[in-house]
């Protein structure tokens, strides 16, 4: 609120906010549409197959096709199904993983020391967090209104399993927030300025750190994916054990809510990694006075271009890890998060905190 | 510039009668929802809004763990429990009446002490309330007393806590005798030479 108010002393900042709010919206859903494509044709190559070609060139407007064939479906409620809760819960995962983007800074703003985010939040990091862990809702609140046995199998796999690795995924953050010494996501982009090698998944600044820090990428990676259930970790929709698990009953619109607060969230985690661990908007090289007389607004569109490189480079991995990884056994991945990803994790956050301690960094 | 803040503040106002009328209402469900799993939905729309309630006093590093600790775990939690049971709703609602009184009664002097609280605080604390006091954030300011002054209090809330954990799982575990168990160390190294072996049987003579 304060921010608000400092950033926009105008009373107009409320129409200016809105006007973001929509770019956002608008932006993501496109590149929504031209992503889910992507993650389709990755998959059909990786098994040799061509994907979808037949919409537009390329296939490229398959999404739209699709998009106006789920708005044009008729929605089924099921009979038995709780009805208010049957139809919220897809719109709270589609309405939550469009909040969550409020507080991503994705370029450098013109006057230094901004930058292009909706909400310049003190506590951004814990926003995203706690925005993240509302995400369990949606699938546990659908999978629960269906009232039939599959969906509720796999509502009641994905609350164990997203709030298993949301416990280590914090603890992950928080080695980034002692490195960088504030939960301000633009201050820890700040922090990774200079060049590739500054960036905190390999932070050669604190040099021995690298050895912790990079585990620590490659385990948010890991957690990313179960997090957002993605294969090795789809188990809540294992299609061969639970058909569609909790979206078994949906259909038409609320299936689509559902299908874009999914893509929505893996994106969000995408950007997530780039910010924390990736230099955020930063290029690989820090071209320093070489682009000193550059306008500002071509940084900023720069800024923004490395942003999008980085979060399509997670999204391809992403995408290669559904094509390439077999599912895990429930057993199996409850034994990752808690025996494994927990007390790494832990250890990582001490050896960081007596690095930081011990070298003095942040003060 | 004067009426320009003023406007922004007239909102924040609006916000919070908003916020307060949602958070009353959903507490007010949570006992009245006929369905338990309605009341568990209720009180997590409690805790978000009052969450919202604390961002717009400033205070935004406990509105974020409001929600990651209560809504994100513990709710979690309480709502995957009221969906398991298999609970007749007929029969929990019929201790209702008998225990109005006593309820009410709670009420009443919840009520008596907050209005008295908050008539006696009115001067003195409510007009100059600051959310980060000494600090630059209200992370910055917890984070500036909780390992100093306030270590013992801190410690012993984490001891009460792994006490009441360490208690939940001695009276829960069992060990059952004859139980089939996975091992892990007996899966991983497991090598594709001891699962299995390839044939060239020629034609006709099979295996």
């Amino acid at each position: 609120m304060s921010n608000l108010i400092e950033s926009f002393g105008d009373f107009t900042g409320f129409w200016m906010v809105l006007g973001q709010v929509g770019l956002f919206t608008l932006v993501l859903l496109l590149s929504i549409a031209f992503l889910l494509l992507l993650d389709r044709k990755i998959w059909a190559a990786v098994m040799m197959r061509k994907g979808p070609n037949v919409v537009g060139p390329f296939g490229l407007l398959q999404s739209f096709a699709d998009f106006g064939k789920f708005l044009l479906k008729e929605i089924v409620i099921p009979a038995g199904a709780n009805k208010t809760v049957f139809i919220l819960a897809p719109i709270l995962t589609c309405t939550l993983s469009f909040v969550a983007w409020a507080a991503i800074p994705v370029a450098p703003g013109t006057v230094s020391g901004t930058s292009w985010v909706v909400s310049n939040l003190n506590v951004g990091v814990l926003y995203l967090f706690a925005i993240s862990s509302l995400g369990v809702y949606g699938i546990i609140m659908g999978g629960w209104a269906s009232n039939s046995k599959y969906p509720f199998l796999g509502a009641l796999r994905s609350a164990a399993q997203m709030v298993s690795y949301e416990v280590s995924i914090g603890f992950i953050i928080v080695t980034v927030i002692l490195l960088s010494g504030s939960m301000n996501l633009s201050v820890i982009v700040e922090n990774q300025a200079g060049g590739f090698w500054n960036w905190h998944a390999f932070s050669l600044q604190y040099f021995p750190l690298i050895f912790v820090m990079f585990p620590m990428f490659v385990m948010f990676f890991i957690s990313a994916l179960a997090e957002t259930n993605r294969p090795p970790f789809d188990l809540p929709e294992a299609e061969s054990e639970l058909v569609a698990g909790y979206q078994v009953e949906y259909g038409s619109t609320p299936y689509l809510l559902f299908m874009l607060g999914e893509y929505l969230n893996i994106v969000l985690m995408c950007a997530m990694m780039t910010v924390l661990f990736l230099g955020g908007w930063h290029g690989p090289f820090a071209l320093g006075d070489a682009v000193q007389d550059w306008p500002p607004l071509l940084l900023s569109l720069s800024g923004l271009f490395w942003f999008m490189v980085k979060i399509l480079f997670f999204f391809f991995m992403f995408a290669m890890v559904k094509a390439i990884v077999p599912r895990y056994r429930y057993d199996q991945l409850m034994r990752l998060g808690w025996k494994i990803f927990l007390p790494t994790s832990l250890a990582a956050v001490l050896i960081v905190a007596g690095y930081v301690v011990y070298t003095g960094v942040q003060s | 510039m004067l009426h320009q803040l003023g406007a922004l503040r007239a909102l924040a106002v609006y916000a919070f009668w908003i916020l307060a009328t949602i958070v009353v209402l959903s507490a007010v469900m949570v006992i009245a929802a006929r369905n338990p799993v309605h009341s568990v939905l209720f009180l997590i729309l409690a805790f978000f809004t009052s969450a919202g309630l604390l961002v717009l006093i400033g205070a935004e590093f406990l509105a974020m763990l409001l929600v990651v600790v209560y809504v994100g775990a513990v709710a979690v939690l309480f709502l995957f429990v009221v969906m398991m049971l298999d609970v007749d709703f007929v029969e929990l609602k019929q201790g209702f009446l008998s225990y109005l009184p006593f309820g009410l009664l709670v009420g009443a002097v919840f009520l008596a002490e907050i209005v008295l609280a908050s008539f006696a605080g009115l001067e003195s604390h409510v007009s100059t309330f600051d959310a980060s006091p000494g600090a630059a954030t209200n992370a910055e300011a917890i984070g500036q007393v909780m390992y100093t002054q306030y270590m013992l209090l801190f410690q012993m809330a984490g001891i009460i806590l792994l006490v009441a954990m360490i208690g939940a799982i001695v009276l829960t575990l069992r060990h059952r005798p004859g139980v089939k168990r996975q091992s892990v160390a007996k899966q991983t190294s497991r090598r594709r030479s001891d699962a299995f072996e390839l044939k060239d049987p020629s034609s006709g003579q099979g295996i």
